[in-house]
């Protein structure tokens, strides 16, 4: 199911800005190659992504463009490339005409400008999806907020009946009366209090960022680039820096394991089994280097990790494959099915309520790190890439969602919780 | 009436005794329940949130008490708007606060006659 895109990114995109720049200059292939030390023939395979650009070359070609020579590596560009791919596949399966992403780099490097509204734009949807689940979670589940809502509705109903009394009922006996403007005054000041703190709450609502866990800190500083703990803003907490630190020396282990020029020869097999099988290494280990490295073949690969009780340790997305909150997902993933049958591979083809199909090979471990009376750890990994071809076996495509609050399949026979997207259907499997 | 909201409960009452209906008023669960099999009353008005022991929960163990006739006992259910259904499904009647006087009244009349 694997296959491989033919070439990187990385090289397409500095070639592009390369090309760009130097008709900004109005300048000519062969002036620009004679004085970087290149021919023009060999300049002209670069600007049209044809030939990889190291290092030096950039530099001396930066030299002679008068750019910084960062402006024309790729590395930065490559956040926006991949945020560019997200934001494609927000877009519906079937769209016509499809977004077309042979043309992002060109998108890149001519519209900066449309290309940055496109991504803060789809960034944008994101954080309010997120939003509109955390809200709903709050509206179901928060139990200051259902117990301020009755406080709200105790006090309203006592004052509607009261002041019902006081108008239609007529002449009161003295000691009513007495009673019921008291319990005027008392239910309006509760009401007036209640109200005032459900209001403060509700504004809180609004200023927080939608960072709730430290997990989900440290995944927004991965997504960042992984920066300085000291100096990442989204580290906020002590927990996410230690989360952190720990994921740093685990990545410096494990590529100490299988360095990138190992493994990026190695990409080419496609299958991450064989690679695993040709390195000698295990599939774990490769399928958390491949997530890390995204070689070529690799470069939309995402990677989701759970623990034996299913929580989810680590998440690297896929483009437009969907995501909830760690302790919240779709049971349905293979992910999950892996955790029965460690030490086996599983490969199946998934379709995403929007559309999209995806190929994924999940694979669980045990391990036993207090020795053989310790108790026994599982752990599974997933790792997902856009479905190639036609599935293996035609119609076992296994329909998944993000987590059941936002997934609309209301048939699902997994389905543990209504969703907010669908009207209610009876919970199956209760 | 099981209500914990002392106001609520005291309109309420007053409503009812002006209208000539004897009430009895329980703030919990629990002696609320008891009451029900001490009193054998012929409508229960039953909040559905209260302290200890849900309205629903209270309704379910009414409902399979061996006594037929307690365990048919009328119930009234106060709701909020929007509350979920399975919790009333075996209310014979079911109100969301918050409700009109006169909604109350016409209600109590047309269920005990």
């Amino acid at each position: 199911m694997f296959t491989m895109s033919p070439r990187s990114v990385t090289h397409i995109l500095t070639g592009t800005r390369i090309r760009e720049r130097r008709l900004a200059l109005s300048r000519r292939q062969a002036d620009i190659a004679r004085a970087a030390g290149i021919s023009p023939a060999y300049l002209n395979l670069i600007e049209h992504n044809r030939r990889p650009v190291g290092e030096d070359l950039v530099a001396r070609l930066a030299e002679v463009l008068e750019v910084p020579a960062e402006e024309l590596a790729s590395g930065r560009e490559e956040a926006r490339m991949a945020a560019l791919r997200e934001a494609a596949a927000r877009a519906p399966s079937g769209k016509d005409p499809a977004p077309e992403l042979e043309q992002a780099p060109e998108l890149l490097a001519r519209f900066p400008g449309w290309a940055g509204t496109l991504i803060a734009t789809s960034r944008r949807a994101d954080a309010l999806e997120r939003q509109l689940v955390n809200l709903s979670d709050r509206m179901t589940q928060d139990p200051y907020l259902l117990t301020t809502l009755h406080e709200v509705l105790s006090a309203v109903t006592s004052l509607r009946s009261t002041a019902s009394i006081l108008v239609e009922e007529g002449e009161l006996p003295e000691e009513w009366r007495h009673r019921f403007h008291a319990n005027l005054a008392e239910d309006s000041l509760r009401l007036s209090t209640t109200a005032q703190a459900l209001v403060a709450y509700l504004d809180s609502f609004e200023t927080e960022e939608g960072i709730y866990t430290p997990q989900e800190e440290v995944e927004a500083w991965m997504a960042a680039g992984t920066p300085p703990i000291e100096e990442a803003a989204d580290l906020a907490t002590d927990a996410a820096r230690a989360l952190a630190r720990d994921h740093l020396l685990r990545m410096r282990a494990e590529r100490a394991a299988l360095p990138d020029s190992t493994l990026g020869g190695a990409s080419e097999a496609g299958d991450p089994l064989r690679i695993a099988a040709r390195l000698r290494a295990p599939l774990d280990l490769v399928m958390r280097r491949l997530a890390a490295l995204r070689p070529p073949g690799f470069e939309e690969v995402g990677l989701l990790v759970c623990d034996g009780s299913g929580t989810l340790t680590l998440r690297r997305p896929a483009p437009g494959f969907p995501l909830s909150h760690p302790g919240d997902a779709c049971p349905l993933w293979p992910l999950y099915r892996a955790l029965a049958t460690p030490q086996t591979a599983i490969s199946a083809r998934v379709r995403v309520p929007e559309g999209r199909e995806f190929d994924t090979i999940s694979y669980a471990t045990r391990s036993q790190p207090e020795g053989i009376e310790g108790p026994l750890l599982t752990q599974a990994q997933m790792l997902i890439l856009p479905a190639a071809g036609a599935p293996d076996a035609p119609g076992r495509v296994i329909e998944i969602g993000a987590s059941c609050r936002i997934c609309p399949r209301s048939d699902c026979p997994a389905r543990r919780e209504p969703s907010i997207l669908s009207p209610h259907r009876a919970i199956g499997g209760l | 009436m099981i209500e914990d909201e002392p106001n609520i409960a005291e309109a309420v009452r007053f409503i009812l005794t002006r209208d000539g209906w004897h009430l009895a008023l329980h703030d919990d669960g629990e002696g609320g329940i008891e009451a029900i099999r001490d009193q054998r009353p012929r409508l229960v008005i039953l909040d559905l949130m209260l302290p200890n022991r849900s309205g629903s929960e209270i309704l379910s163990e009414l409902r399979g008490e061996g006594d037929p006739g307690l365990a048919a006992t009328p119930v009234l259910m106060l709701t909020a708007r929007g509350q979920t259904a399975e919790a009333t499904t075996q209310a014979d009647a079911v109100m969301a606060k918050p409700f009109a006087n006169e909604e109350l009244r016409a209600q109590v009349r047309r269920m005990l006659g």
